[in-house]
């Protein structure tokens, strides 16, 4: 271990669905447990990197946790915003500034798809008033052709869903948390072919918050055992294929994805093959798919047998989205990145109940984000 | 009718065309020709009319107005299909797809373009946008 490691050693969550209180309060209710799990109080904090997408300004929790006039920096990045802002803790204390931070992300979204606004996005208005500026169109679009490429079958995205809600129904802080049999899902309406609406998820509200500490401070706490073994941040590449893209350059290239998990094993000197949970963005169930090949999980084509084997279930060879993802939790986007992360170390801690896997020492988890980046972090003993 | 704007696509004799702003640095092929600022650095070109269907899906709710302009009452809404179309070794356009069988469409069959009425002016003037159809 290098002297300036960094280590989890507080994570709080507020669960995630439909609540009457604002996102604000989710935030400071997530921050809080996450105080009192590390068994730290919020003037310790040395620094807070938070974001929020729909919910108001993250800062806008300093009035309730205390004035203590410590740095607290806002966070955008899209769906991909609670990855940033646990990459800019990391990075902030791995600098060797800082002993102890904490990075939160809440939101509150309306129902329904997300609208998006093409100014806003770099797009004339004509993209959106004609009705191409959907990302439920994007996920769909983008596995229709992995599907026509690679031999995946309709049959793979129903099995996606249904792995989703059998986690989530284990799981306190998802919302869905009934099991939803095969064939409802495969009946029920299609939204944007060949993707139906059990297999998407829904904007929803929570607060994730985890704090961070350096490797002497850990081990002054006694909280050594989610250590981050690596972490990055990397946005799309030349050729990749992305959200609100009026043309695509027929050179394909690789995904930010891929780029952000090479970066994140080569830091960790560890390989797809010493992971022993995942967390993959699965915005919808597509996107699993694709994104076990994008992490290096398995190559184009072989999540078909992988799925009809169960390998992604609690009991198989790599767990995937042991808590529901994103299918089971919905995504309040400041807090879907750090969700993941809170599931890695409630694993690795072996305090994940029904859905325990047992012996879990090392897990990843990767989120993606518009316009196109991904945020990957390996955390383990 | 009105076309979305005229760098996008235009009429000539009758006949749509559709442009794409061409890198001078690079020579690389881009949809829509830029706008603002960053069109200095691309020249405007003619694209392809013809190509093949890269990937597509349907429409099959209502999207949210704002932005979306054409009719998202239940009643008047009908799904619509969008896709991606290979236009020859230059550029993948992404493109409204004129058709009225949703169901046959495959990755990689044959597509032409041609114009779309997808929403109404104020006025009642009807919108029409560039879409590709099959052959």
């Amino acid at each position: 271990m290098s002297k300036n490691d960094v280590y989890i050693i507080g994570a709080g969550i507020h669960p995630f669905g439909r609540h009457d209180i604002s996102g604000l309060d989710q935030g400071v209710f997530a921050v809080r447990e996450a105080l009192k799990d590390a068994d730290l109080d919020w003037p310790e904090m040395q620094f807070a990197f938070g974001g929020s997408s729909a919910a108001g300004a993250a800062d806008a929790m300093l009035p309730r946790l205390g004035l203590t006039g410590t740095q607290f920096i806002n966070i955008a990045n899209g769906c991909a915003t609670g990855g940033s802002a646990l990459l800019s803790g990391y990075w902030a204390i791995k600098s060797g500034e800082f002993d102890v931070g904490i990075v939160t992300g809440f939101d509150k979204h309306p129902r329904g798809a997300f609208n998006a606004d093409p100014e806003e996005n770099g797009l004339p208005m004509w993209y959106g008033e004609t009705g191409m500026m959907m990302t439920t169109q994007f996920f769909a679009m983008k596995i229709r052709r992995y599907m026509d490429q690679f031999g995946i079958s309709e049959e793979s995205l129903g099995r996606v869903s249904e792995k989703a809600f059998e986690n989530g129904a284990r799981t306190p802080h998802a919302w869905r948390r009934q099991p939803v049999d095969f064939e409802t899902i495969m009946s029920s309406q299609m939204l944007s072919d060949p993707l139906r609406k059990f297999m998407f998820c829904s904007p929803a509200e929570g607060g994730a918050a985890l704090i961070l500490a350096s490797e002497k401070k850990a081990r002054e706490l006694g909280r050594t055992q989610c250590r981050i073994h690596g972490a990055a941040v990397r946005t799309r590449p030349e050729g990749s294929f992305e959200v609100f893209s009026p043309s695509l350059s027929i050179e394909r290239g690789q995904s930010p994805t891929e780029l952000a998990s090479a970066a994140a094993f080569d830091m960790a000197g560890l390989g797809p093959e010493d992971i022993d949970i995942a967390q993959l963005q699965d915005t919808e169930s597509g996107a699993e798919i694709m994104h076990l090949a994008e992490n290096g999980f398995c190559k184009d084509g072989e999540q078909e047998q992988m799925l009809l084997d169960g390998d992604t279930k609690l009991d198989g060879r790599l767990p995937v989205n042991t808590d529901g993802g994103c299918l089971a939790c919905g995504e309040p986007i400041g807090a879907s990145g750090l969700r993941q992360v809170y599931e890695n170390v409630m694993q690795v801690r072996g305090t994940a109940g029904e859905r325990q896997v047992d012996d879990t020492q090392i897990a990843y988890s990767q989120v993606y984000g518009a316009p196109g980046l991904s945020a990957v972090c390996i955390i383990g003993a | 009718m009105r076309l979305i704007s005229e760098n996008v696509v235009t009429l000539e004799n009758g006949s749509p065309v559709l442009f794409g702003g061409k890198s001078k640095e690079t020579g690389k092929v881009v949809f829509p020709y830029p706008e603002g600022a960053e069109r200095d650095r691309y020249d405007k070109v003619t694209l392809k009319s013809v190509g093949e269907l890269w990937s597509y899906t349907v429409q099959r709710f209502p999207p949210k107005n704002p932005p979306y302009l054409g009719p998202t009452k239940p009643d008047e809404f009908q799904p619509f299909a969008v896709g991606y179309v290979a236009l020859g070794g230059e550029v993948i356009v992404e493109t409204r797809i004129a058709t009225s069988d949703l169901s046959t469409l495959k990755v990689g069959q044959a597509m032409q373009l041609t114009t779309l009425p997808f929403a109404e002016d104020e006025d009642g003037t009807p919108l029409h946008t560039y879409a590709f159809e099959p052959v």
